[in-house]
């Protein structure tokens, strides 16, 4: 079973192989094993294992009730209805006196059927295999086992699925299944225009990739590459200089001899501990026209007038650079503790030899300090790209994506694209945009991510510890 | 531990001064000063909040300033911020749902994460890889895009926008964020829980009485990140709790909106800044308290990956 399977061959046999065991255990199987294949649980009860062939069928009637009856949440059906409502998003037009269908529920009752449809096939199969492994008991043990038996299990070999489970419902529910539907929305005309309840939408195939990529004299479109560009040269600086910049910032604080290491690390540290939004609203009113900050340049001369150096700066690249420099200072600590912790690694061996071989205190630094450094942190590296990539706090705290430009289309001159992923769709109800916009940061994200940890060594040697 | 070694380093290393070649010292001097420079430009901005959390100035007429002044140090000092803040604000009220969001997150975010990191590194059942590749996948998109559509459905039910949403929405994900704890994990001597099943131990038990004991470092870090979250949080709690509701709001978002929301009435820096200075002392106090362990933890989640 667990035999490695390569290439497109291994990876057809892997989808078959269920069907094959499928197939195998109704022809192999005891009559008990072939009725379970009808009815769940006949083939435990079969067997007298008659608490578990009984939770086995409870589930199967529960899922049949669910499917034929079509349980309503605010007059929209779950069940089998919900799949043919999600292939129309909804028939009924509003008009005064009758509401529209929920087109966004409908989408998202037809995905959380077919979850729950998933669900139930899992038991189903699993009700099979734990009849066929009852068949297999009788005919080399002479017995099959007590539901006690299986409990205790349960505790035993089997223990990871009770530590599995709740974990990976909360995030198929909160997680796989938001983004599922998001990603949905980017097929539809789910708009402005079409409130969810008031207004129908439909399914629009690729119209809405179109608009961004086929249409570049199309207000979005316009608007797309510089959000990408800009998104690009902030993750860029904002990832490079806080690792550099932390770096050195590690060298110094950990220059032999110093006193104070501990006192100097605490104040970074201290930094890192306050709450972010505190920090940067302090920042953005701290710099700001009426601030502390700009009355001192003044007075020292130079600077002539207050000016804002955030969203209302004069020019774009301002508040852009601002942005970046206020974020070496939320940054910076982080990457210094952890190249902190890389430096007090480094085998003290290693600067002997060196020093012995007669090497200067800046080629050991560049030879052994540096690389050794990088080697060792450059996962945060990709993680801190693309985290910088979404990063939204920052902006949104500081700038709240302003500057405005021309012909924005909600997106101001710091707007990332998850900056105007929110702005379209919490502001602006433009739904279906804002899933595309999702759906390429992802894009960008996963590429990023399929370069640098594919190569990288920390995903190759991942079983190295074991 | 690299403190004790450092300190043993140092007193062995450690020269007389007076013997130091004259470079020596000035290079020493000169990161003196550098670091000196560093640390006031990095402590500025927080000494700023707290000068205006106990900045009492008045105008002629009688009323308190109250908004951002371009002079730094406060030509009054007195506690007239904070009082403003707990009787006229629903600072309390934030604060303890915040506190309630928080603990609750901890406690299940830190259970959901510790299981799926325990069950990833050291148990090989079948589906393993896959779950990996998925939970890396998912990690890729943007977060609150899954957010948003949480809060579309909650809105599209009609369940009211509860702070029990919002443990859930923090803490629901959290077995996806298992890289950090798999990797402490992997560093436990898989000898030590093969002895445990030859003495015939359950996994249960193994887990119970083995594992946890020894993990303390990652789970207080687990548990400090995790409830450290709420208090950071801005944006998770803004959507989800909507904006109108200022009984349920969290600190972040109760404070944002006294600076920057509708009601001009309370939007004043000086008692915005006395509630960041009550929100940032506790969680300060708890980072500096347990700064072994996130020093410890963020290091080994981001070198080890």
């Amino acid at each position: 079973m667990d035999r490695k399977k390569y290439g497109i061959s291994g990876f057809f046999q892997r989808i078959a192989q269920p069907f094959i065991n499928f197939y195998k255990r109704f022809m192999d199987g005891s009559i008990g094993t072939k009725m379970s294949h009808f009815i769940m649980g006949a083939g435990n009860i079969y067997h007298g294992q008659i608490i578990k062939g009984l939770i086995y069928f409870l589930i199967q009637v529960g899922y049949v009730v669910f499917m034929v009856t079509c349980p309503k949440v605010n007059n929209t059906p779950l069940g089998y209805k919900a799949f043919i409502n999600f292939v129309t998003l909804g028939t009924q037009e509003g008009d005064i006196f009758t509401p529209a269908d929920n087109s966004m529920l409908m989408l998202l009752f037809g995905v959380v059927t077919f979850g729950i449809t998933l669900m139930y096939l899992f038991a189903y199969n699993s009700s099979i295999k734990s009849s066929y492994k009852a068949d297999k008991d009788l005919k080399n043990y002479g017995k099959v086992t007590t539901f006690r038996h299986d409990l205790k299990e349960m505790f035993g070999n089997r223990f990871y699925i009770a530590m599995l489970t709740p974990a990976t419902l909360g995030a198929v529910v909160f997680t796989l299944l938001p983004t599922l539907f998001m990603i949905l929305i980017a097929f539809t005309n789910f708009d402005k225009e079409r409130q969810a309840g008031l207004k129908l939408f439909d399914w629009v195939g690729l119209d809405n990739f179109t608009t961004f990529f086929t249409n570049p004299s199309g207000e979005i479109a316009a608007r797309f590459l510089p959000v990408l560009g800009w998104t690009l040269i902030w993750a860029f600086f904002a990832t490079f200089l806080n690792y550099y910049g932390g770096i050195l910032l590690a060298l110094l604080i950990n220059k032999k001899g110093l006193k104070g290491k501990v006192i100097f690390r605490a104040i970074f540290v201290l930094t890192i501990a306050i709450p972010q939004f505190i920090s940067l609203l302090a920042m953005r009113n701290l710099i700001g026209e009426y601030g502390p900050l700009q009355s001192f340049l003044i007075k020292v001369g130079i600077m002539s007038e207050p000016m804002s150096f955030l969203a209302n700066a004069p020019n774009v690249w301002i508040a852009r650079i601002t942005i970046i420099l206020i974020n070496l200072w939320v940054g910076i600590p982080y990457s210094m503790l952890l190249a902190s912790g890389a430096i007090m690694n480094i085998p003290e061996s290693l600067y002997e030899a060196a020093r012995i071989d007669g090497a200067s205190k800046f080629t050991i630094l560049r030879k052994i300090t540096m690389p050794y450094i990088v080697f060792i942190t450059t996962p945060y590296l990709i993680s801190s790209f693309i985290g910088n990539i979404t990063s939204f706090n920052i902006i949104y705290l500081l700038t709240g994506g302003m500057p405005k430009v021309t012909g924005g289309y909600i997106a101001g001159g710091t707007d990332l694209l998850v900056t105007w992923l929110y702005k379209l769709t919490i502001d602006e109800q433009q739904h279906n945009l804002g899933a595309v916009i999702g759906i390429l940061t992802f894009l960008l994200t996963s590429t990023v991510t399929l370069i640098t940890y594919r190569r990288s060594k920390s995903y190759k040697e991942e079983d190295a510890f074991q | 531990m690299s403190e004790k070694n450092e300190n043993v380093k140092v007193k062995k290393i450690r020269p007389n001064y007076l013997n130091l070649s004259s470079s020596e010292k000035i290079s020493r001097l000169g990161a003196y000063i550098l670091l000196i420079v560093l640390c006031i430009i990095w402590l500025y901005p927080i000494v700023w909040i707290v000068l205006n959390a106990f900045r009492t100035e008045f105008n002629p007429d009688g009323t308190m300033v109250g908004t951002v002044v371009s002079h730094y140090w406060p030509k009054q000092v007195g506690w007239d911020n904070f009082k403003i803040l707990f009787t006229n604000t629903y600072f309390p009220v934030w604060f303890r749902n915040t506190l309630v969001v928080a603990v609750f997150t901890c406690i299940l975010s830190t259970m959901l994460n510790m299981s799926v990191s325990y069950v990833m590194s050291k148990v090989k059942f079948k589906m393993r890889k896959p779950f990996m590749n998925i939970a890396m996948v998912m990690g890729l998109f943007p977060g609150f895009m899954s957010m948003i559509a949480i809060y579309y459905i909650l809105k599209a039910l009609g369940l009211t926008q509860t702070l029990f949403a919002l443990i859930l929405c923090y803490s629901a994900g959290a077995g996806l964020g298992f890289y950090v704890g798999k990797g402490f994990f992997d560093t436990v001597p898989n000898a030590l829980i093969e002895a445990a099943r030859i003495d015939g131990a359950g996994e249960a038990r193994i887990f119970a009485t083995i594992i946890l004991p020894i993990s303390k470092p990652i789970i207080v870090y687990t548990a400090l990140m995790s409830f450290t979250g709420p208090w950071m949080d801005f944006i998770f709690a803004r959507v989800i709790l909507g904006e109108q509701n200022t009984h349920l709001h969290t600190v972040a978002v109760g404070l944002y909106y006294m600076m920057y929301g509708q009601i001009v009435d309370t939007s004043r820096f000086t008692v915005f800044a006395a509630g960041c200075v009550c929100v940032a002392i506790p969680i300060v106090a708890l980072f500096m308290y347990l700064q072994k362990y996130y020093i410890e933890g963020s290091t080994a989640g981001s070198v080890k990956g």
